[in-house]
């Protein structure tokens, strides 16, 4: 029985750590690219969910397979969330690009309420139901107590995801280029990439994961509010920088340390301390290792 | 080929350009001397399009390309080996050399170009699979060079690849740079600190103090000049 309670809380915690790693991508990409700290993030995520929730709604008023469903509220999350976050770059941060770095951030953090608050207004406060589309998978019966279906989902998904994007950085040409703009920004220009088309799809595959993750999860837990993203924001800004912020396998890994520790310690120690255990991580990696578990160390060019 | 007319850039409000005008006909190399501090990278920033133009017109190949985005420019044929070399340190020898590459889409002529380059620098075939930052300066910078080259440039901007450089490796660059010019035909604007040598390569030369072009002439008439003598070659 004990080893079955280490295995829920196992699951559990690679849960969690797959919903920080689709958030925490855009973070850290982003970072790499535009070196902002895209603290609206939290809020794509949120209206990805919040786009499923709508278009499956809509789409089941006509009766139509809940599995179909499903995919298309996904698809249509993704597309939206991904708009979102190319807008927010046009208007928000594109023309700070040369100004000081606090001015965008200030300018995140306006962003961040300001959707927030329009979605708070659009909807309402109250937690909205989210629709059960997902029938169980069958061949996961045995192992039911330990891994629900859509637990397996988020696993399955977040996998394929991470595997897809590490072989679009690492062979495609966009991929190179993105890799050169986060290293070396004006020689990037000078070999020809346009950077500005280079940041855009910066911030469509960023918003277009944090959607993935913001619709498995509100299909796992059943339930979403506007401040969802917040809190889910702010924990995968964390594993984000505790990964060390720039670095892909970096918030992979940060966001796996987060969730098992987090899964772990609400089971073993007590879930009343949940959110903190977030902190006293980064509080302690960013004491021990500033740059992070994978994070270079910055050096000065000279 | 390349005409620049009246240009002046600011950093700020402090004006690193002043009224500078150059021309660069096919086929040559023209050098631009100077002592540190003296504007030439700017200049050089300021033809690629990275450091923004206040006044006057940069035309290449009868386009006005003043203020246009650096990429369009590089798309026009202009590559510029920027000072410091500024490889992408994280990637390797190989996928450096894929971004000098970046616009182009003739698969068949890349795969040439890039056999070209190993055999121009034997020593990044060798270290094709290695990351650019674990490079030694001299390769760096011919790494630079060559990365420059694949885009198939017209016009060959070069920033100090002089600078930092054992003496057998300056050389040996030079040498390139000369053999690049004849054989592709690429004209080459260069921008050195190290004016002898510049000057012994160069067709014609630009004098640059305090962001002002002070002297023009053919190299060799430069080399002889009292003043370019005292200022710059130390004779």
């Amino acid at each position: 029985m004990k080893l079955d309670f280490f295995f829920q809380l196992l699951m559990s915690g690679l849960t969690r750590g797959s919903i920080y790693a689709l958030i925490a991508l855009g973070y850290t990409m982003v970072y790499g690219i535009v070196k902002l700290i895209n603290f609206a993030h939290g809020e794509i995520y949120m209206i990805g969910a919040f786009t499923a929730l709508i278009v499956s709604g809509v789409l089941s008023m006509y009766g139509m397979n809940p599995v179909f469903i499903f995919l298309i509220a996904i698809t249509a999350a993704i597309i939206y969330s991904a708009a979102y976050g190319v807008t927010l770059e046009k208007i928000a941060y594109a023309p700070l690009r040369k100004a000081p770095r606090l001015s965008a951030l200030i300018s995140a953090i306006g962003m961040s309420m300001f959707l927030q608050n329009y979605v708070l207004l659009a909807q309402t406060s109250d937690f909205l139901p989210f629709p059960e589309l997902l029938p169980e998978f069958g061949f996961l019966d045995p192992v039911k107590f330990i891994i629900s279906t859509n637990q397996f989902l988020i696993l399955v998904t977040t996998t394929v995801v991470m595997v897809l994007l590490t072989f679009f950085i690492k062979f495609s040409r966009t991929g190179k280029a993105m890799r050169a703009t986060s290293q070396d920004r004006d020689m990037a220009q000078l070999v020809g990439i346009n950077i500005n088309k280079v940041i855009s799809i910066t911030f469509v595959i960023g918003s277009a994961l944090a959607a993935i993750g913001g619709v498995l999860i509100s299909s796992h837990i059943g339930q979403i509010n506007f401040y969802i993203g917040f809190i889910a924001g702010i924990k995968a800004f964390v594993a984000a920088v505790l990964g060390g912020i720039g670095s892909i396998p970096g918030a992979v890994l940060g966001s796996f340390v987060l969730g098992i520790t987090e899964s772990f310690g609400t089971g073993y120690i007590s879930s009343d301390y949940e959110d903190a255990f977030a902190f006293v991580i980064l509080i302690v990696i960013l004491i021990f290792k500033p740059s992070g578990l994978l994070g270079r160390k910055v050096s000065e060019k000279v | 080929m390349l005409k620049i007319k009246n240009i002046e850039t600011f950093y700020g409000n402090i004006q690193a350009l002043k009224d500078i005008s150059i021309e660069v006909k096919e086929g040559e190399i023209i050098t631009l001397i100077g002592a540190n501090g003296a504007g030439k990278s700017t200049t050089l920033m300021s033809l690629s399009g990275v450091v923004p133009v206040r006044s006057g017109s940069i035309e290449f190949l009868g386009k006005d390309i003043t203020n246009k985005n650096p990429d369009e420019i590089v798309a026009m044929g202009v590559s510029q080996v920027p000072e410091g070399r500024r490889i992408f340190p994280l990637l390797t020898v190989q996928e450096n050399l894929d971004m000098g590459s970046f616009l182009r889409k003739d698969k068949g002529e890349i795969k040439k170009d890039l056999e070209y380059m190993f055999e121009l620098f034997p020593r990044l075939a060798e270290r094709r699979t290695q990351q650019g930052g674990t490079l030694s300066g001299g390769e760096q910078q011919m790494l630079a060079i060559s990365r420059a080259l694949m885009a198939r440039p017209k016009l060959l901007l070069l920033d100090e690849p002089s600078l930092g450089l054992a003496p057998i490796f300056v050389q040996q660059i030079f040498d390139i740079i000369k053999r690049v010019n004849k054989e592709n035909n690429t004209t080459v604007f260069l921008v050195e600190q190290n004016a002898y040598m510049a000057l012994k390569i160069a067709h014609r030369g630009y004098v640059l103090e305090n962001g002002r072009i002070t002297m023009t002439n053919d190299a060799s008439v430069l080399l002889n000049d009292e003043n370019v003598k005292k200022a710059y070659l130390g004779i």
